[in-house]
């Protein structure tokens, strides 16, 4: 076959970048091994998992399933674009951390851009919307919850709610008034 | 890397369909999330491929001269859901996509690819067909239209003959004029889950609210191919909206429904929520069309 290669243009992590790229390689492949950008991993490389979770044009797909060469002319964003400039994370990425929502850290990339995507939107979504939101991820360590709770914190910081955002407890709502005290 | 022999990428549907013809044995790849994952299992490995994902003119939800929504075949299940023209006449279609796998796969996933394919667990299929939806499809004769009944041959196999593809997916006024309906998707996980059986019901009723003008129910995963449970639909055809007529109606739907026993779920198990499901469905129905039941 002749055209086994083509030039992708596009932007990735808001740099306008062009490689020759393989028509084989899907946009995991191209973000990974032609960029380095290891922040997007293979899990399951079939659509399931959500570990190679990239936000293009605003929306998240999972790279794993998309052809390099549709990248032509797309906007990427990957986990190393959220850092600040000078090195700092994002409130979604220390969020994480504080909660715990990371163990081994495989699901993480994926679920921090889901997580960016539904945050950007600056709507307050309920729990049962935020954890549809996020249904499109796979982990195996932390048991979900601890997720839950970093995205939802997130988003009532954002929103001005810090009072709120201190009080989603361990099962990811907003705790009594008065919780039992330690006995 | 993908175990792709070659790919050819459209630039326009004539485009499209004249690398059909040069390539006779290449499959055509919308958006991909089944024929990469089929090529990754090695199913389709060493495929060619026409991929016509760059084809932007087959995006979009409109409502064109005929006043039929037009939905483009490459429109994703994400976009058809926030669509306003959806939710204005045909909700229940963007509530049946939004179940579809997760919000990634919901961002890839095209209607066109989700008909093209066959299957009869597709999530956009029974709505369609309970809609009775039209396809457009484009060859190298021209365009032509297939009501979504006949599009359907068997499992797997769907009427596009060498060189076409679809390119949207209508819906007659006639058929969404005043017609309210819903999907129910039964499954095993609220979502990444594929449908054990689903079931889209849509009523118009009389003015007055109290009889039914048309009832349609269409069924994924109760047959081969996404089916319309016609008996029950003839039976409630000008009869009024009683409970006796609902309970009636869902027990006929085992006229039709003719589900097999598969790993995910056996043939008594998908008779028996067909019947449930037809009932719920035809309940939210005849609740957001502002009926009542009497008696
Ligand atoms: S690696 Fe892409 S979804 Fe699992
Ligand atoms: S932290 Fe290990 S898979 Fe999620």
């Amino acid at each position: 076959m002749d055209n086994q290669y083509k030039v992708v243009h596009c932007t990735i992590n808001g740099k306008a970048v062009e490689k020759v790229v393989d028509v084989r390689a899907s946009l995991t492949d191209m973000l990974r091994n032609d960029y380095r950008l290891t922040s997007v991993k293979k899990g399951c490389e079939v659509g399931e998992c959500g570990a190679c979770t990239v936000i293009i044009d605003g929306e998240g797909f999972n790279s794993c399933i998309y052809l390099a060469v549709w990248a032509e002319g797309k906007e990427i964003w990957t986990v190393e674009g959220l850092i600040s400039p000078e090195g700092e994370l994002s409130d979604i990425q220390e969020a994480f951390v504080e909660e715990g929502a990371i163990q081994c850290g495989f699901c993480s990339p994926g679920f921090i851009m889901t997580s960016w995507e539904i945050l950007k939107s600056g709507k307050e979504y309920t729990d049962d919307e935020l954890r549809k939101l996020l249904s499109g991820h796979l982990c195996r360590c932390t048991g979900y919850e601890n997720i839950f709770r970093a995205v939802k914190k997130t988003m009532l910081r954002r929103l001005g709610k810090k009072k709120e955002a201190e009080k989603v407890n361990s099962q990811g709502i907003t705790e009594y008034p008065n919780p039992m005290p330690f006995i | 890397m993908y175990d792709i022999k070659a790919l050819y990428e459209a630039e326009s549907v004539e485009h499209a369909i004249k690398l059909l013809q040069e390539h006779p044995e290449a499959q055509i790849i919308a958006g991909g999330s089944d024929v990469l994952v089929q090529i990754r299992e090695g199913r389709r490995a060493g495929v060619e491929l026409v991929s016509i994902y760059m084809l932007d003119e087959l995006r979009g939800v409109s409502i064109d001269e005929e006043e039929n929504i037009r939905i483009g075949s490459l429109t994703s299940f994400a976009h058809i859901t926030k669509d306003p023209i959806i939710q204005k006449y045909i909700n229940v279609l963007g509530e049946a996509v939004d179940m579809v796998g997760g919000p990634q796969i919901r961002a890839i996933g095209t209607i066109g690819g989700n008909t093209c394919n066959g299957v009869t667990s597709a999530d956009s299929a029974s709505t369609l067909m309970a809609w009775d939806a039209v396809m457009e499809v484009t060859g190298p004769e021209g365009v032509r239209r297939v009501p979504i009944q006949d599009f359907y041959i068997k499992a797997k196999v769907v009427d596009l003959k060498p060189g076409e593809l679809q390119t949207a997916i209508l819906i007659p006024k006639s058929s969404y004029e005043n017609c309210y309906g819903h999907y129910i998707k039964y499954a095993m996980r609220n979502a990444l889950d594929i449908t054990t059986t689903g079931c889209s019901v849509n009523v118009v009723l009389s003015e007055d609210k109290k009889k039914f003008e048309r009832v349609r129910a269409g069924y994924g995963v109760a047959a081969p191919i996404p089916m319309r449970a016609t008996t029950a639909e003839e039976f409630l055809k000008g009869k009024n909206v009683t409970e006796k007529n609902i309970k009636e109606f869902s027990e006929m739907v085992l006229e039709d429904v003719n589900p097999r026993n598969s790993w995910r779920a056996s043939r008594a198990l998908r008779r028996h929520i067909s019947v449930v499901m037809a009932e719920r469905a035809l309940r939210e129905s005849i609740r957001l069309a502002g009926g009542e039941i009497n008696g």
